[in-house]
């Protein structure tokens, strides 16, 4: 702790004279930090206010946060037991992430055929038979009863259980939930991990782990007529239904695209124009002032305004992103390299021109070499924030990556795909920033970044 | 190739004459490498644009007659129609469809005092950005001195302050947008959310850089009269560093400006969802009144933080990657 009590009066009074300033400060100087963090604290409080930032809370459906966060990283699989007049009848939804004829180890049938067992952890489980359902949950036992129309509350109710409309629900956590009606038993099992990321049910690979795959490219019995098992590997890979890696790949591609070509092209065009613009190499107010509001009006209209535009007239896809990006970066960069350029050593011109250089090798030689470094770099900076751009403003509808993220996201079930695009999304930005840097530093030094 | 033979001055020295052929070959590599990097950046490029062509929806040459025609056809009915939209007042046009229900929107303040609609739009774009900007701002503010080599000595710490900046400023700011719109309903929540976290993440490099170029010798003065470490940040590195941070904080709500708008656009309200219904229901005078607001808008925001900015810290603003 700083201290000051070892201080004797008189010095004390000393150092308050010899520092007037610090001890006797101007007391609108001395509140002034006070009252702009007591103003920006009063703005933020009127914006909980005006963005009904209560009500919006109340609103929430705070249940369903839990679920999306846990569909990222796991999946779920959904049998379900319908009650028939002959008995009991297990279901699977088309399309199971299980395949065609799924038979889990975690669903076993008594050996009658009329009741069912699903685990959902060592001392978890539900046995489910007509017009019964055993609950077990940590050695605990709960009887849901279901009569003609409704199923009933089982007496020794925990909070896991919910009631409504003659349904009666448990929830078993992460492990899953059920749902007892008069006319079915509905199960939810859900496991970690992403369910059959490289191979989907409907291919010959499916099930396989890495080993056997391995094996039956190199050696396997040949899966179909005139092709060798590596491509069909391949192909049951790309086309995967599930997680559509061939269709993920070319939008992730696109997105790249977007922000290369648009800012190769800004940075192409930018740099003629920049020297029209720069006060010091066309000596014209007139051209200079027009180019600097062009480059102006370019920036200042928006990203977003120009990527919409742009969709709304060439149609959905990333010649839309590029003309989006080409042109707001046009401007930026622009002023960039105009700002540039008039900050150049006129001593390498003047001694170009010395020599007797037409104007056009003054620019070149005098110029140039002094400043396309730095625009290399910035262009390569730019690049790299573009990549993360291309990303949203293809989710207006210029295409790529982003536009795939909006649509999963829609869907409110495809969370695992999301996961799964972000982490590609998270791997390309960290690749290009990386390289932009190394370049940049190559380019202009270390201070640069 | 000998370089000494296309010499015009046979006169030279031996020594010389090595210098200068050394100086003739590095110059030939140079322009080799010159050549190769445009060789190579064009091919990429002729493939880039082939497949963004391929994968359009529409071909960039089949469209282009389109996009002229869009353009010239994209018009409203008179000037003064973009003024109607933009402040609200009843259309001489007005059909009864959307495309003239410029009162529609109207915000009434008390009376027959109104707010017109993209006016308050925009208002709820300018919240988001500088809500986002204040607590991204906020957090970054207290996370930078962790990030700085000569404020903590521990290694480790460094490392995951600054990899969970690198992760918060590289991850989509849809997906934040999109599951909290999933869970708190479509509104500007998400998008305050999703605007905060990046900013955190750009923020929190910029401020730890600032921090690491920080004079220390006050913190030395500190640290010998037994300042604890919180005491030498307030009162050895704060003062210093805040002008710097406080440019930062306005360029970067400049930028938060133009990114509330976007994410709008997807879902986060705001100005940037009016613009994309008007700009998809063809309503040239309301899309152009917007497009008009925004411009005018951006530019004064750009002006006040820069103006707000020299005044702050003097010209080194202003330059590039500072």
């Amino acid at each position: 702790m700083l201290t000051t009590s070892n201080l004797s009066a008189e010095r004390r009074a000393e150092l308050k004279e010899q520092y007037a300033e610090v001890f006797h400060q101007n007391p609108v100087k001395k509140f002034r930090p006070l009252a702009i963090v007591g103003a920006l604290l009063a703005y933020l409080v009127a914006c909980f206010f005006f963005f009904n930032i209560p009500q919006v809370f109340s609103d929430a459906r705070w249940d369903r946060a839990g679920l999306y966060m846990a569909d990222w990283v796991s999946w779920q699989a959904q049998p379900k037991f319908r009650f028939r007049d002959d008995g009991l009848e297990l279901q699977y939804p088309r399309f199971s992430p299980l395949g065609a004829e799924p038979d889990p180890d975690w669903v076993t049938a008594s050996a009658a055929g009329d009741a069912y067992r699903v685990d959902f952890a060592a001392n978890d489980f539900i046995v489910v038979q007509k017009g019964l359902v055993e609950i077990t949950k940590g050695g605990q036992r709960f009887d849901v009863a279901i009569t003609e129309d409704e199923a009933l509350l089982p007496a020794n109710a925990t909070s896991a259980f919910e009631a409504r409309n003659g349904r009666v629900k448990f929830s078993f956590g992460f492990a899953g939930n059920i749902e007892i009606r008069n006319t079915q038993v509905r199960v939810w099992r859900r496991f970690w991990g992403w369910e059959n990321f490289f191979f989907d049910p409907g291919s010959a690979y499916w099930g396989m782990n890495g080993f056997e795959v391995i094996t039956m490219i190199a050696a396997g019995p040949q899966i179909e007529e005139g092709k060798s098992n590596l491509s069909v590997a391949i192909h049951d890979f790309l086309y995967n239904a599930e997680w559509q890696h061939a269709d993920v790949f070319v939008k992730l591609l696109q997105t790249i695209v977007m922000a290369f070509v648009g800012t190769l092209f800004a940075g192409v065009l930018a740099f003629p124009l920049a020297f029209i613009a720069a006060r010091n190499i066309t000596r014209s107010n007139t051209a200079n002032w027009l180019m600097k509001r062009l480059f102006d009006f370019l920036r200042s209209v928006d990203m977003l305004i120009w990527a919409l535009f742009f969709t709304r007239s060439f149609g959905p896809g990333p010649i839309a992103g590029i003309a989006a990006i080409f042109f707001t970066d046009t401007g930026t960069l622009g002023k960039l390299y105009s700002e540039a350029l008039e900050n150049v050593d006129d001593k390498q011109r003047e001694g170009v021109k010395s020599l007797g250089a037409s104007p056009v090798e003054v620019q070149r030689f005098g110029v140039v070499p002094q400043v396309l470094p730095l625009f290399a770099s910035q262009a390569l900076y730019f690049w790299e924030s573009n990549t993360r751009s291309a990303t949203i403003i293809g989710a207006v509808g210029a295409g790529g990556i982003g536009l795939k993220l909006l649509e999963a996201m829609r869907t409110g079930t495809d969370w695992e795909n999301v996961g799964y695009m972000v982490i590609l999304i998270l791997i390309v930005v960290f690749v290009f920033d990386n390289i932009s840097n190394h370049l940049r530093s190559k380019l202009i030094g270390e201070e640069a970044r | 190739m000998g370089a000494a033979s296309q010499s015009p001055t046979p006169k030279l020295s031996d020594a010389t004459r090595a210098v200068h052929r050394h100086y003739q070959e590095l110059a030939q590599t140079k322009k080799l490498y010159s050549f190769l990097t445009i060789g190579i950046l064009s091919v990429i490029l002729v493939a880039a644009l082939w497949f963004a062509n391929a994968s359009n929806s529409g071909k960039f040459i089949d469209r282009l007659p389109y996009f002229f025609d869009f353009v010239l056809n994209f018009l409203p009915d008179d000037p003064l129609e973009i003024f109607r939209a933009l402040f609200d007042l009843p259309s001489p046009y007005a059909d009864g469809s959307l495309k003239y229900d410029y009162e529609e929107g109207r915000h009434y303040l008390f009376g027959d005092l109104y707010l017109p609609e993209y006016f308050y739009e925009m208002l709820v774009t300018l919240n988001i950005a500088f809500v986002s900007t204040l607590l991204g701002g906020g957090i970054a503010f207290v996370l930078c001195f962790f990030a700085a080599s000569n404020l903590v000595g521990s290694k480790a710490v460094r490392f995951v302050v600054r990899r969970i900046m690198e992760l918060l400023r590289a991850f989509p700011e849809i997906v934040i947008a999109g599951l909290l719109a999933a869970i708190l309903s479509l509104g500007p929540i998400a998008a305050i959310a999703a605007v905060s976290i990046h900013t955190i993440g750009a923020l929190g490099k910029l401020f730890f850089e600032v921090v690491e170029n920080a004079d220390m010798k006050p913190d030395e003065g500190l640290r010998a009269a037994g300042a604890s470490w919180i005491e030498r940040v307030r009162f050895a590195i704060v003062p210093q560093v805040l002008p710097n941070f406080t440019s930062y904080a306005l360029l970067r709500a400049e930028i938060n400006v133009r990114a509330s708008t976007i994410i709008g656009a997807v879902g986060g309200g705001g100005i940037g969802e009016v613009f994309r219904l008007s700009l998809s229901r063809d309503h040239a005078a309301k899309t152009y009144a917007i497009i008009l607001l925004l411009f005018v808008t951006i530019v004064a925001v750009d002006q006040l933080s820069g103006w707000l900015r020299r005044k702050m810290v003097g010209d080194q603003a202003f330059q590039f990657g500072a």
